[in-house]
């Protein structure tokens, strides 16, 4: 990756010289140190990847102690024919859709402003970044306090703003303002994080070519649509991805904001896979879940960094 | 405790203590973190200064009681020596091997279930249902009930306004229909300068909490399970026209006579609500009715309390628990030894003087029963008709099924009674199925 | 950057944006406020409508959260007066306290298993990131690219066979256990990082120590881990940040014995629903070390940040 001449000249060293030294030879070092980390995940990761599999095909309880039968690709069937499932997915799309989109808004517009380099931009990056260091789950919980209809800071402030009373309306009791409920503190929590990728891409930029354009007599807002746009966009795209899996796994600050409710509006799939799993111990049936979540997520960050990779050759 | 004496001591004992007094002992107990979890560490202090064991007690929210508990019992934990887990884990615990069997227990020390009251030995204890199989001695008995604004239904004015309102006299509520009317006429009404609402029902979500409050509902309108008992032939009970009628009835209650936001609430924000002066009625269960009794605040006086009341039946929603030794334990000889010490018929009553719900009928049928709290001739109606939910082993499933379906249409406002049911009808008898029970 | 620089923006422009910028800052921070204060609030003052901005600071919600309490009689409660500040607190509302809250123990547990597993990670993470960066290992870009696609499972997913195989093995609730998995699930992201630190490390020194007769794993030891050390320290912070914060697989495979912080804090409750004061008060005790690394460390761990995403 750094190619640099220091390594060049480095790997041109004959393997011969490193052999002559003392104590272990490097083949052994390099095994020795690597083999625990690939152990450990072979045993936490990859056994368990491949017992899912096995498991996907049963109809395997985890809290009974019934004989297991093999059923075949029923518990799939099963799973792309449920329509629960469905609306699972669709609650989601829209919670992955929205999130991004407002995060990619408002964190490149804060990367944009922050580069403009005015004094103590520093201390105000840093309170900027605090949400996304805190953890979900303790902070999601908090927010349903900062939601009660009468008492909570959010209503009331909104109330102020707009006139509209604030016991009039519930952002995680109605089943059209909770899917916008989480939504809105994804987005407080993780803005910050698409924010500084879209800073190190602004940054990135080297001053000459804007003077270039400047020579050239580029309007300004021609300099921010030919040449910001274009170089940021590969590091833009990477925080998509990144945003795009975390919240594709979401969990922790959707269970604790709404526990996928009210109905079913706001059950993301992580707490579906988690009702089947842990609550109802339909074990079978939720790996094969667990199967279809991971080959989605696979499938589509693989096409994704395709898309990347072109981008990045332009 | 090498010493001769004390050896001998243990040999003698040996005989009646199943040699349990051979060490002392640090036993957990878990249990709901709630009012009557706290009288329990109340009482345990004789135990412990009887027996030399230690208690140490793990209380979970009731939100996250079940999903913890059964985790733990899944994943083979050793947290819990004791669990006093809820009826409807009992088939579960039974047969998967969490609970151990405690029939030979009972014989050895003389522990009688008929000394129990039959509707809680049959709820809290047996396994399959009705079978003389003990997997938990009943601990506490529970129903889920109703209490009220005393000091608001006897105020003239407001007696006055419902005359003038209903045509009727302001009074505890007969039947479901009327519980309705009152709830609906508080909705919104000013009194003593604050708005004022109807009644604080279950409607939570996550995990047991709507299909407690609807259950109350649907089992006065006459609701079965199944045609059959024991049949799984669940079409026509399940979505019967009455319970439609029930649920739907429910739903209206949620939509015109509880509060503002009450779309997520269970034990705690009914309470909550009823303690806020916010609204002229709640439903909660039993458990909690001495510690609202004694609230500063709207106990006493101003608090009345009456049973679920029947629309086509008599019914009320069994709540309550049966304390197991879980099969996981190192320590099973010392907690059984806590089960026996809690059998003793003065440890219930003192269980009952600290705000507990003895299930033993010496405390039941005392003659100053009925006039030792204000709730207790109600306790006694509420578990002479008490109805549970399924305890089927795959009881998580089912329960987990009928709250989505509920919520998805009380407080979601999905699809229509008929249709939830239609619903629940077909998830059901999936589970079923995949049970090999039809 | 010149000051004769045409791409400079005008001090009209830093201004505007700079107001823009403390604008956002001082909205995303309010939240944050709102814990710290909702702490110091008596559970009256927190809840009352409209929300209090100022109020009476009192220490309440931090003795509810350490503390249990029961209702006692009049009797009682007469014949014991109070006799430290934190119980005359608990007095006022007829109460006595009963012993010590779980909050304590939780707060220990997140300790022990954040500060365990970010050693193991941080300690198998150098080694291995080591070996990548030096030596020819086979299949190096299969293997990095393996270890990092692990973390596109959804944690409820790989906790479906953690939990049977935790089971089997007695792990089930254990510190051990937790430590384990927290370390897998953190070590590719630590192999990664550190591996793009070694690499910046040129690779003379460590030939110049060979010369000179050191072992290579002397030469690791002495020359190499001492210029690492920048990034250890920030790979570290990054580990133990997520196990810190980590949820889904504490509260599925924890209950007690081993339960940390976070799946416990929102169960605290009080009389009639959840004691936002204590709450509150627990949070902030959570949050606060997170919130003081952020702030000191703020240029390792930004620059981790952006470094570890970028490079991936």
């Amino acid at each position: 990756m750094t190619d640099s001449p220091i390594t060049r000249v480095a790997r041109a060293t004959p393997p011969g010289m490193a052999r002559q030294v003392r104590g272990l030879s490097d083949r052994a070092i390099a095994w020795i140190f690597v083999a625990p980390t690939i152990f450990l995940l072979l045993a936490v990761n990859i056994f368990p990847l491949i017992w899912t599999i096995r498991l996907s095909f049963t109809n395997f309880k985890a809290n009974r102690n019934r004989p297991v039968e093999w059923i075949g690709t029923r518990n799939y069937e099963r799973i792309l024919t449920d329509s629960d499932i469905w609306l699972s997915m669709q609650a989601t799309a829209h919670f992955l859709f929205w999130t991004i989109f407002f995060q990619v808004l408002i964190g490149f517009t804060l990367a944009w402003l922050i580069n403009r380099k005015f004094k103590g931009n520093d201390l105000w990056t840093t309170i900027i970044v605090l949400p996304m260091m805190l953890s979900p789950a303790v902070v999601g919980n908090f927010w349903t306090f900062l939601y009660q209809p009468q008492i909570g800071l959010f209503n009331y402030v909104i109330s102020f703003f707009t006139g509209v009373d604030p016991s009039s309306f519930q952002m995680i009791g109605d089943v059209n303002l909770a899917p916008w409920a989480i939504v809105i503190v994804d987005t407080w929590m993780w803005t910050p994080f698409v924010m500084l990728i879209c800073l190190a891409g602004l940054r990135s930029i080297p001053e000459y070519i804007y003077e270039a354009a400047e020579i050239d007599r580029a309007s300004k807002w021609r300099q921010f649509w030919t040449i910001t746009v274009p170089m940021v966009l590969p590091f833009l795209m990477l925080a998509v991805l990144f945003r795009g899996i975390e919240n594709f796994k979401m969990f922790d600050l959707v269970v604790q904001l709404t526990g996928g409710g009210p109905g079913s509006v706001t059950e993301v799939t992580s707490i579906n896979l988690k009702r089947e799993a842990f609550e109802k111990w339909r074990t079978g049936y939720a790996s094969a879940y667990a199967i279809i979540l991971f080959v989605t997520v696979f499938g589509l960050a693989s096409i994704y960094v395709k898309a990347l990779n072109k981008v990045k050759e332009r | 405790m090498t010493r001769p004496g004390l050896l001998a001591a243990t040999i003698l004992s040996a005989a009646g203590l199943a040699a349990s007094t051979a060490a002392a002992e640090d036993l957990t107990l878990c249990w709901a973190a709630w009012d009557p979890a706290n009288a329990l560490v109340e009482l345990s202090k004789d135990f412990e200064a009887q027996s030399g064991h230690t208690m140490n007690f793990e209380f979970v929210p009731w939100p996250n009681f079940a999903d913890r508990m059964l985790n733990e019992l899944n994943s083979g934990g050793k947290l819990c020596d004791l669990l006093i887990g809820d009826s409807q884990w009992i088939g579960g615990g039974a047969e998967n091997g969490h609970y151990v069997k405690l029939n030979e227990f009972f014989e050895t020390e003389g522990i009688s279930m008929d000394d129990f009251a039959p509707a809680t030995v049959y709820a809290y204890s047996t396994w399959p249902k009705g079978e003389p199989n003990y997997y938990a001695l009943p601990a506490m008995g529970d129903a889920n009930g109703w209490f009220y604004r005393k000091d608001w239904f006897e105020d003239p004015d407001i007696q006055a306004a419902f005359k003038d309102a209903t045509g009727r006299d302001l009074g505890v509520p007969e039947t479901q229909m009327e519980l309705m009317e009152i709830a609906q006429f508080f909705q919104g009404r000013e009194i003593d300068g604050q708005t004022r609402y109807g009644v604080s029902i279950f409607t939570e979500r996550g995990s047991e909490g709507i299909t407690m409050g609807a259950t109350g509902a649907l089992y006065a309108w006459g609701f079965k399970y199944e045609n059959e008992p024991g049949s799984y032939d669940m079409e026509g009970a399940v979505n019967s026209a009455d319970a439609v009628e029930a649920l739907e009835f429910y739903k209206e209650l949620y939509e015109t006579a509880t509060p503002p936001g009450y779309t997520d609430s269970y034990m705690e924000q009914s309470l909550d609500a009823f303690k806020s002066g916010q609204v002229a009625m709640a439903m909660n269960w039993f458990a909690f009715f001495p510690g609202l009794y004694a609230d500063p605040d709207v106990g006493g006086d101003k608090i009345g309390f009456f049973v679920n009341p029947p629309q086509k039946v008599a019914a009320s929603t069994l709540g309550g628990q049966g304390i197991s030794v879980v099969s996981y334990s190192d320590k099973q000889d010392a907690a059984l030894e806590y089960i026996k010490w809690f059998a003793q018929p003065e440890v219930q009553q003192k269980w009952w003087d600290l705000g507990g719900y003895s299930c033993h009928v010496d405390v039941l049928n005392a003659p100053g029963f009925k006039d030792s709290a204000p709730f207790a001739p109600d306790f006694l109606q509420a578990m002479d008709a008490v109805q549970d939910f399924w305890q089927e082993p795959a009881y998580a499933e089912l329960l987990l099924a009928m709250q989505k379906r509920l919520h998805d249409y009380i407080v979601a406002d999905q699809g229509t009674a008929q249709e939830a049911l239609d619903m629940l009808i077909e998830d059901w008898t999936e589970v079923f199925e995949d049970e090999g029970k039809i | 950057m010149s000051a004769w620089s045409i791409t400079e923006p005008t001090s009209r422009q830093k201004w505007i944006a700079g107001i823009l910028v403390v604008l956002y800052a001082v909205i995303t921070i309010i939240p944050l406020i709102w814990i710290v204060a909702t702490g110091f609030k008596s559970p009256a003052d927190a809840i009352s409508y409209p929300p209090k901005v100022l109020f009476e600071p009192t220490l309440e919600g931090y003795v509810n959260l350490f503390t249990t309490r029961t209702r006692q009689t009049e009797e009682y409660l007469a014949a014991n007066p109070p006799q430290t500040w934190y119980e005359e607190i608990v007095r006022q509302y007829d109460m006595v306290i009963a012993g010590p809250s779980r909050y304590g123990e939780r707060f220990v547990n997140s300790v022990i298993i954040g500060f365990g597993s970010t050693f193991l990670s941080v300690f198998l993470g150098t080694l291995a990131a080591y070996a990548f960066s030096r030596f020819k290992v086979p299949l190096s870009d299969d293997l990095l690219f393996f270890i990092l696609s692990t973390r596109m499972m959804p944690p409820i997913a790989v906790a479906i066979p953690i939990f049977l195989m935790f089971r089997t093995l007695g792990l089930s609730d254990t510190h051990l256990g937790m430590i384990l998995l927290y370390t897998a699930v953190n070590i590719s992201l630590a192999v990664w990082l550190l591996k793009g630190f070694m690499d910046e490390i040129p690779r003379e020194y460590e030939e110049a120590a060979l010369i000179d007769g050191y072992t290579r794993f002397q030469a690791f030891r002495k020359v190499v881990l001492p210029q690492a050390t920048t990034g250890i320290v920030a790979t570290a912070i990054f580990c133990l940040i997520f196990s810190w914060n980590e949820y889904a697989f504490a509260v599925l495979l924890t209950s007690g014995t081993a339960q940390t912080a976070p799946p416990f804090i929102p169960t605290i409750i009080g009389v009639g629903g959840q004691d936002w004061p204590a709450v509150a008060a627990g949070a902030t005790l959570f949050l606060l070390p997170v919130l003081v690394f952020t702030v000191f460390l703020r240029k390792h761990l930004l620059r981790g940040i952006t470094f570890g995403a970028v490079r991936k």
